[in-house]
Parts: C-alpha cells; sequence; structure tokens
C-alpha cells in the first residue's frame, strides 16, 4: 500500500525528558478510545465462545447443563463426516457448504466487481441504476426466499412462463429437485448480495487517488492493465472487506436456506446453520449443537487466520 | 454530511429518552402476557376467543407472537426469556417442551382449579402425561389435532366414480383410478414434516395401534426393526408413485389448494388442512370430503396445543389462574375449535357448533380414548421427544423418500440407529 | 492539504476519460441488462401484490394483474392481523426506528474511530487487536443467544435495582436498549473492518502535517478523516441499517411482544403453521417493510458521488 506508508507510532511525539500527565494522556488516548470496544468484544464475543466450548463437552439436552462428558460429542460429529450412505446431515451441510460458499463468495465478487466498475464509466443515469442493483439486500430473507421458490417453481414459475410463451421443451427444476437445490440458494444469495459487494468496490474505486490513475494514462497504459495492474491491487483492502462480508453471510444464511428450498427436503439443503440451529433449538440436543458451532468457528479460523495474517504482515 | 449528522445525533437523543421512558411501566397484576406462534387469521381469531373471555373478567392481554418455523422460533424466544429470569404468564407449547421445563423447575401450579374443575376427568389420559408433572398441573391442552387424515376433492371423486376406500390396498386402487384419469392422485408437500406426518398414518395403517404403541410410544427395538416396520417402508414407497414430480419443499397449503381446485385427487394431512377449504368456501360433505386415512378408523394420531404456566411472581398468579380457567371453559373450547378446525381437548364438550369433519373427529376422539387407540404422533413430537421426533424420524423418512436411502432394508435399519443416536 | 483538495477536486474519475461509441453501447448494454435480471424477481412481487389472492394462486405469476387492487397493501399496513392485534404492520416502523438509528449511528462512529485508531495512530499489538475484532464477525449468532439473555436478564436486575434507588432506570433492561447494545457489539467488527480498510489508504502525510500544525487527535479524526469518510460512510450505514432493520433472530428473542421489531412483525405476517398463506399480502407487507431500507439506499447513493466533491478539506 503504497499510500499507506508510516503510520504514526503514538509514542514518537511524546519521547522527550518532559512526560507530564497531558502527554502520557495523549499517549494513551488511541488506546483508550479503542479500549471500550475491545473489551466489549473480549466479553460478548469470545467470553461466549468459550462458555460454547464448554457447553460442547457436555450433555446439554433442551437446557444447558455442566454434567461434562468428554469428547462425544465432536465423536458423534467426526463419526458422521464420514457417513455418506445415506448421507447423514453433517456431512451433507459440510458438501452443501463448500458448494454453496464457493459459488456464492465468487460470483458475488465477480459481479460485484464488474457491475462497479461498468457504473464508475462516467454513467448517465447511475443514480437510477446503482439502487436497482442494490436493493434486494434491504427486502427481508424470509419474503425473497418465498418470492424465488414461487419463481423457479416449475408448475407456476419460470418453466411455465417460457413453455406459455411457446419454449416447450424448456426445462428447469432445480428448485424441487434435492440434488440441485442448493444451487438455487446460490443464485437466490447472489441476486441479493452481489449490489452490496458493489458498493463496496464503488467507493474503493472512488477513493482511488486520481493522481496515479493520470500517471498511468500518461504512461499509454490501456483500461484494462490500468485496472489490473493499477487499480485492482490497490483496492486489495477492500477485498478483504468484501470477502469477510460474504464468507460471513454464506456461513450464516439460514432463512434463505429454509424459504428456497422449503423446509430442506430429504435433509439435502443442509448446511451448518442449519444444522447448529435445529440441534440446538428444535432437537434439543443443545451440546451437539455448540460442538458444531465450535467446529464451524475453528474451520474458518484455519481458513481466514492464514489470510489475515499475510494481509495484515505486508504492511508492516 | 455534518447536517445529516445532526439529524441522526438527534434522533439517537429522542429514541434514547423514549426507550428510557418506557422502561419505567411496571407489570400490572391484571396482565396476561402470552407468547404463542398463532399469528394468521383463523389461529389468531381462535386466540382472540380466548382473550376475550379474559377481558370479561377484567384481564388485560399482554400479546407476545412470535411465529417462525412452527414454533421454532418462539421456542427460541421463550427459553431466552426464562434465561433472563423474566417468564411470560404462560406460553403456547408443545408436549415435550412442557415436560422440559417442568423438569428444570420453571413450570408453575394450577392443580386447584384442576382439582375443582376435575380435569382428570375430561382431558383423555394420554394428553395428562405432558399436563401434570408428579400430578400437578402446570399445563392445559386447549385443542387436539389428529395426522390420520385424507382430504379428497368430491367432484373428481365423482367423476372417477370412487368410493371411500377401507384399507390400504383400497386407497392404492383408487389412486389408480385418479391417475388413469389424468388426475394428480395424491397431493403432497414434499417437506420433511408432512412427509413424515403422513408415514404415521402409513404405520398405523399397515401395522394397526397395536404395533403403532410398541414402535413410537414404547420404542421397543424388536418392533423398530421388524417385518412389519420395513413393509409400511415399502407402502410408503408404493404413496411415492402417485405424487407428481415438482413436490418437493412444497408448502402443505399449496399442497391442499390442488385438492381445492380439483388438480389433485387427495391429500394426507392433519385437520388444520379444513382451514384451507373454508377459506375457498367449499364445504365438507359437498365439495370435499374428509375420511379416517384408510385403514386407521377407530384410531386418532393426535397432537395438541397447550398452554403451559411458569413461576411467576405472586401478584401474577391471579391472572394465570384466570387464563387456565378460561382455557379449559368448555364454551371456550368449543368456541376456539370451531375457528381453529380441530376439536376440544376436553371430551365432554357438546358437538353442535361443529361441521361434519368436526363432529366425526369428536366423536373419534371419545371412542379412541376409551379403547385406548388415542396415540401421540411421531411426526409431531408427541410419541418422543423432539431429537426422536423432529429429529431422527424426520430426517429417515425424508431420506427414503427422496432416494437417499434406497431400500426398505436400510430405512428400518437407519431410523433403529437414528433413534439410538438420538437418545 | 493541497494534495487531498485537489485529488478531492477532480473525482470522481473515471478512465479513459472517453470511451468509443461501441464501448459505450457495450457497457450501457451490460448494465441495463444486469437490471432488468435484478429487477425481475421485484416487479414478480409488486404484481403478486395487486392481485388477488385467488388470482396468484390460480394464475400466472408473470401475468398483470387481472383484477389489480391495491386492498393486500393497505391490509398489510392497517388491517392485517400480527397476532391478536390486528392493526397490521403500521405501529411497528417506529419499534423499528428508535431501535436501528442509534444502533446504526453508535456503532459507525465507534468503527470510524477504531479504524482511525489502528490505521494512524498504532500502537504494539494494534494487528492483534484488529484480527481478534475481525474474527468477532464470524461467531454464530444462533449459540450466544442464551448467554446473552442471561446478561441482559443480569442488566435488567440492575437496572430494576437503580430504578428502586434512584428513580432512573438508565435504561437497563429495556428491550429497546438491549437490543442497540446487541447489535452494536455484534456490528463492531463489520464497521471496524471498513473504516480500517478504508483509511488504511488514506494519505498518512496529511494527518502527519495537521499534527505538526498542532491539531489534537479529535480535531484531526473531525476535521480530516470524518469530512473525507463519506463513500465509506454510506458503505457502513447502508451495511448496518439493513443488516439491524432486517435482523429477526436478536429482535425476536430479546423484544418481542410490545417493542417488537418490524422484522418480527414481518414474519409473524408471512409465517403461518397451520393458516392459509396470503401471498399477495405478504409481498406487500416485505416491500413496505423494506421501504426505509430502499429510501436510506436512495439517498445514501446520492452522496457517494456528491460527499466526494463537497468534502474538501478546510484545514
Amino acid at each position: 500500500m503504497t499510500t499507506a506508508i508510516d503510520p504514526i507510532v503514538a509514542d514518537a511525539a511524546v519521547r522527550g525528558p518532559r512526560r507530564d500527565f497531558r502527554d502520557r494522556l495523549r499517549n494513551w488516548l488511541p488506546r483508550i478510545v479503542l479500549a471500550p470496544s475491545f473489551a466489549l468484544v473480549l466479553f460478548f464475543v469470545y467470553g461466549f465462545n468459550i462458555w460454547t466450548l464448554l457447553i460442547s463437552f457436555t450433555n446439554s439436552k433442551a437446557f444447558t447443563n455442566l454434567n461434562f462428558i468428554g469428547w462425544g460429542n465432536y465423536a458423534k460429529l467426526w463419526t458422521w463426516t464420514f457417513e455418506t450412505d445415506p448421507p447423514s446431515n453433517w456431512y451433507t451441510a459440510l458438501v452443501n457448504m463448500v458448494v454453496f460458499g464457493g459459488l456464492y463468495v465468487i460470483f458475488c465478487l465477480a459481479l460485484g466487481l464488474t457491475l462497479a466498475i461498468l457504473l464508475d464509466q462516467k454513467i448517465r443515469g447511475e443514480g437510477i441504476l446503482r439502487p436497482l442493483y442494490l436493493y434486494p439486500l434491504a427486502l427481508s430473507f424470509i419474503v425473497t426466499g418465498t418470492a424465488w421458490k414461487l419463481f423457479l417453481d416449475p408448475r407456476i414459475g419460470l418453466e411455465k412462463a417460457v413453455h406459455d410463451l411457446g419454449w416447450t421443451s424448456f426445462h428447469f427444476d432445480w428448485v424441487v429437485n434435492p440434488r440441485m437445490m442448493i444451487y438455487c440458494v446460490a443464485i437466490a444469495g447472489i441476486w441479493q448480495t452481489s449490489g452490496f459487494v458493489m458498493a463496496m468496490f464503488l467507493a474503493a474505486l472512488r477513493g482511488i487517488d486520481s493522481e496515479i490513475l493520470k500517471a498511468a494514462q500518461i504512461d499509454g497504459a490501456s483500461a484494462y492493465a490500468t485496472y489490473r495492474r493499477i487499480i485492482i491491487p490497490i483496492m486489495r483492502p477492500v477485498f478483504m472487506s468484501a470477502l469477510i462480508i460474504l464468507t460471513h453471510m454464506a456461513i450464516k444464511s439460514y432463512d434463505l436456506v429454509l424459504s428456497v428450498t422449503g423446509k430442506n427436503p430429504g435433509g439435502a439443503a443442509e448446511l451448518p446453520s442449519t444444522f447448529m440451529y435445529s440441534y440446538t433449538f428444535t432437537r434439543n440436543q443443545t451440546a451437539v449443537g455448540s460442538a458444531s458451532a465450535i467446529i464451524m468457528l475453528m474451520t474458518i479460523a484455519a481458513i481466514m487466520v492464514p489470510y489475515l495474517y499475510s494481509e495484515l504482515r505486508e504492511k508492516a | 454530511m455534518r447536517k445529516i449528522w445532526n439529524v441522526l445525533t438527534a434522533t439517537t437523543m429522542v429514541a434514547a429518552a423514549c426507550g428510557f421512558a418506557g422502561a419505567a411501566a411496571a407489570a400490572d397484576n391484571k396482565e396476561v402476557q402470552m407468547l404463542h406462534w398463532w399469528t394468521s387469521g383463523g389461529e389468531a381469531a381462535a386466540l382472540n376467543v380466548i382473550k376475550e373471555a379474559l377481558a370479561k373478567q377484567g384481564y388485560t392481554w399482554k400479546d407476545v407472537p412470535v411465529a417462525g418455523g412452527g414454533g421454532e422460533a418462539a421456542m427460541t424466544t421463550l427459553k431466552a426469556m426464562v434465561a433472563a429470569g423474566n417468564p411470560p404468564t404462560a406460553s403456547q407449547i408443545l408436549g415435550y417442551f412442557a415436560l422440559d421445563y417442568a423438569d428444570a423447575g420453571k413450570l408453575g401450579d394450577v392443580t386447584p382449579l384442576a382439582v375443582k374443575g376435575d380435569w382428570a376427568k375430561v382431558i383423555p389420559t394420554a394428553l395428562q402425561k405432558f399436563t401434570t408433572t408428579n400430578g400437578k398441573w402446570d399445563a392445559v391442552p386447549i385443542n387436539i389435532h389428529s395426522v390420520n387424515w385424507i382430504w379428497l376433492n368430491k367432484a373428481v371423486m365423482d367423476k372417477i366414480g370412487g368410493t371411500e376406500p377401507k384399507n390400504f390396498d383400497e386407497f392404492l386402487a383408487l389412486l389408480d383410478k385418479a391417475k388413469a384419469a389424468g388426475v394428480i392422485p395424491l397431493a403432497l408437500g414434499g417437506q420433511p414434516w408432512q412427509e413424515a406426518t403422513m408415514f404415521d398414518s402409513v404405520v398405523m395403517s399397515t401395522g394397526g395401534p397395536e404395533f403403532y404403541k410398541k414402535a413410537f410410544i414404547d420404542l421397543d427395538e424388536s418392533a423398530l426393526k421388524s417385518d412389519t416396520m420395513k413393509k409400511s417402508f415399502d407402502n410408503l414407497a408404493k404413496l411415492r408413485g402417485y405424487v407428481d414430480p415438482n413436490f418437493a419443499g412444497r408448502d402443505w397449503n399449496l399442497a391442499t389448494a390442488m385438492v381445492v381446485k380439483g388438480d389433485a385427487l387427495a391429500q394426507v394431512m392433519g385437520d388444520w388442512a379444513k382451514g384451507e377449504f373454508k377459506v375457498a368456501n367449499k364445504e365438507p360433505g359437498k365439495d370435499y370430503l374428509c375420511y379416517r386415512f384408510p385403514g386407521t378408523d377407530g384410531t386418532v394420531i393426535y397432537n395438541t396445543d397447550m398452554f403451559a404456566f411458569f413461576n411467576v411472581s405472586a401478584d401474577r398468579k391471579d391472572a394465570q389462574n384466570a387464563l387456565a380457567a378460561a382455557s379449559m371453559d368448555p364454551a371456550v373450547q368449543s368456541a376456539f375449535n370451531v375457528i381453529k378446525g380441530s376439536v376440544p381437548a376436553r371430551i365432554d364438550v357438546s358437538d353442535a357448533a361443529f361441521d361434519m369433519c368436526g363432529k366425526k373427529g369428536i366423536a373419534d376422539v371419545k371412542a379412541a380414548n376409551a379403547k385406548g387407540t388415542f396415540l401421540g404422533s411421531m411426526a409431531q413430537n408427541y410419541a418422543q421427544p423432539p431429537a426422536i421426533g423432529s429429529g431422527a424420524y424426520h430426517d429417515v423418512v425424508t431420506k427414503f423418500f427422496h432416494g437417499q436411502i434406497k431400500t426398505s432394508d436400510q430405512a428400518v435399519a437407519e431410523l433403529d440407529k437414528a433413534i439410538n443416536a438420538a437418545m | 492539504m493541497t494534495v487531498a483538495a485537489d485529488r478531492l477536486e477532480t473525482a470522481p474519475t473515471r478512465l479513459p476519460a472517453r470511451h468509443s461509441t461501441t464501448t459505450r453501447v457495450v457497457i450501457y448494454g451490460l448494465l441495463i441488462l444486469f437490471a432488468i435480471i435484478y429487477v425481475a424477481p421485484l416487479v414478480v412481487m409488486v404484481m403478486t401484490s395487486l392481485k388477488p389472492l385467488d388470482e396468484v394462486t390460480s394464475g400466472n405469476m408473470f401475468y398483470f394483474p387481472h383484477d389489480l387492487t391495491f386492498e393486500p397493501w393497505t391490509k398489510a399496513w392497517g388491517t392485517t392481523c400480527v397476532g391478536l392485534t390486528c392493526e397490521g404492520i403500521k405501529g411497528y416502523v417506529w419499534n423499528s426506528v428508535k431501535m436501528v438509528v442509534p444502533a446504526v449511528v453508535i456503532s459507525s462512529l465507534l468503527g470510524a474511530l477504531n479504524g482511525y485508531v489502528l490505521t494512524k495512530w498504532r500502537f504494539p499489538g494494534h494487528k492483534l487487536v484488529f484480527g481478534m475484532m475481525l474474527f468477532a464477525c464470524f461467531i454464530p449468532f444462533q449459540s450466544v443467544l442464551i448467554p446473552m439473555a442471561t446478561i441482559l436478564g443480569k442488566l435488567g436486575a440492575i437496572g430494576q435495582s437503580l430504578t428502586d434507588m434512584t428513580g432512573f432506570s438508565f435504561g437497563f433492561g429495556n428491550p429497546t436498549v438491549n437490543l442497540v447494545l446487541v447489535h452494536v457489539v455484534y456490528g463492531l467488527g463489520f464497521t471496524t473492518l471498513f473504516f480500517r480498510n478504508y483509511y488504511e489508504t488514506f494519505p498518512t502525510e496529511l494527518i502527519k502535517a495537521a499534527q505538526i500544525d498542532g491539531a489534537s487527535f479529535f480535531q484531526i479524526f473531525r476535521r480530516i478523516l470524518l469530512p473525507n469518510s463519506a463513500p465509506i460512510f454510506i458503505v457502513t450505514v447502508i451495511y448496518q441499517f439493513t443488516n439491524i432493520w432486517n435482523d429477526f433472530l436478536f429482535g425476536s428473542t430479546f423484544a418481542a411482544g410490545d417493542s417488537a421489531p418490524m422484522t418480527v412483525a414481518l414474519y409473524n405476517i408471512v409465517n403461518t403453521s397451520t393458516g392459509v398463506i396470503e401471498y399477495n399480502v405478504n409481498m406487500a407487507a416485505a416491500i413496505i417493510a423494506a421501504a426505509p431500507t430502499l429510501f436510506v439506499y436512495i439517498v445514501a447513493g446520492r452522496y457517494f458521488v456528491r460527499g466526494l466533491m463537497a468534502g474538501a478539506v478546510k484545514g
């Protein structure tokens, strides 16, 4: 990040013989400003995670208790991970997570970036187009899920409409085919969020120093090269934001999954979020639900920590 | 930017001030705080009967409606309210959840009312398992739904010359007739709970009440692994051949609509399906028919809605008792259930106000209770706790129905395995 | 200052400045094509909301309403049942507003301050702090509900004893205040992330220059960073506003009943366990419930460009 060299080191300002109270306060002020937020996160996120971790080692059912049973719940999940005939709910959840999460993140990023770049070309009517891409995020998942389900339903939706238009060999029954359902969830999810990714990229594009672009133009770089070599690399922090937002949304998608698929027929549309919720609250096996929550967190940590580490280290 | 900023800050202050002001209001002891998930038209109208009965006695109703997932969201809210030490006066609740709260010592006591009203005599014995803990009444049932019904379009019936099927084979023959006539024979919503609810009836029809009781209520392993259970799965597989290709994930009411419109002949569904016919201005006997699932006549596979009473502070007890008394009032139960489409939980309520299907339902409950064939629905969590009902059972039935479990042998083995894992 | 001023005056920067006609046709073509795809579901929803129920369940969803009716809209707004009170969703708008506005303002402002500290006033361990706050984004909300309820219950008890002592509860235990707290806590990770990554590319020279001029920590924030933060504020506000406005899990768990936010009311209308599903009313209610968010998008969106143009530094 060429623009962000040399961040101010707070201590530098007060290296001197006289360190009175004001100086010390000024020195500590940034940390004091940050402290309440950090304390809240420590308590409400990490504290509660430790609680979940504790519960995952108990035999808690409808209510949490502290009768520790060791690794039993994890052992259950571990055996389920390899149960493929018939697929266990946990196995289906993991496979679907990879399929859904992968498609969702990649397509949202690609579409978001494309739309942002296109919109950034001195477009007339940007003010009209932008909200059109963005609006799906405003609608509540439970209703858009139902709308998509009706929309894709072969009997009353898209397939019927195309048949009515005369193309009778048209066939699109993913939403009622348990094997393909998860792709419909991905379509609805991408439709819902890609506009927001577009907004993030657009904000970043608008924030780029025009000097850099002018210099590139003077050097005779093509538009494509300028984007690929200069603009997109500058936007790396935004990619990071987008990736984190999308991963978090993919992992937490709950209403959308249930409403698009119609409550998970054949157990084929299970995702870790639905698994976790149903074990914790519907099936009254809180301990198993907690264990699955911990495994999900660990998996995310295994993917995210190295990425964040390399992203953050580069700027040091 | 700055202007917006000022507006936002001002709004924040105003909102905060309002928030603080609201906090000062103290709980009124004439207030009934009720958590429930009956938010749609007919359900809310039914609950309103109780609200009005209480209003006549001077009690105010503080509504806490939380819909979503057939009570799942409401149960989460209830857990949070109890965890925060702030339980409602009463909550709508399903069987085993009430037992969980009773075990945790969170429920109150309305036994004096029960003794005075002799509730033990008028409530089917099977239900009392859920409403009492060690002889202490801590919940009341407001209605009885039963799931072993089929709903048929009468016009289609007349067209194909069908008659009431008396056993499973006759049912298949009837469905074949519909198929030959080019009508979808069976309208089904392919969601785990609907498939499992239908399977309840199939098991009852295939094995009879003794078998159903042994397998699902007693969880007898030899019954679960028996050939009868295998045959039940085979029968379910036969029904699979009569649904249209687009059934997966369909909501139950859309399936009912197919019968209402005559696109399909029949639907296997609980008696709440009646509400859909009523909304479409259809009349029982004239436009549609209600039969017991073929081969299950004389038995009732029930689920029920109950109100659980929580351990509340002394000043709220009076309102709690008033709610309990009102819910058990025969006139209230009659009015409530006429609107809701279910039958009264009290077996001594007159059936005068009910339609043809309701009258049959009331008579069936009475008879089944006397004969001991009044049995809890496995799919609706009245035979076993949710870990087994909503969990293991739904999983295996839906995976079998959608072809992930391929044979009935495998299904039987999986069911046994899943039930053991859930215990 | 000149660097920034120059940068802002020439913004927004498009490149290259002129496209050939063909390129422009392709660009507009693509944008309009995407717009149509994005809008199609909304069109279907709006059409559905304008049909009587029997036309919805029997007809083709892509056809225009045969018997045009606005009844689903008036019903969703004013007469549909949310539980036992059949007064539509109009009463819940204010509940949501008085929760969303403070939660968005507080979490965005804290996020901006955190981002400022984490990029421009770094201290040893700042990366670890940021990393930990980031990771907080991934906590599954389902698993915090019960511990959170317990803590909120405790806070309520404290509030009660404060009320007994001082006659003023300070808001502890009030469902709306509880929800603001919850949303601020679980929104902090995101707002910090947005601002930190935005300020990362903000020229540090400006801050240094201001510091030499004697500007204090907060003066720099207010005079230099805030005026240049319009695009990221918009993104943050859009994200937070949407998420908090549409949240159902926390709203239903901690504030069911009188102070329930709009989403809980919407769910109560849309969800039915054993009743009739009125698709037309549901769609109308969903669009009404989304209206404030849509309004924010359209209004905020204008500042995407204008914020950058007008925010020249006067320092």
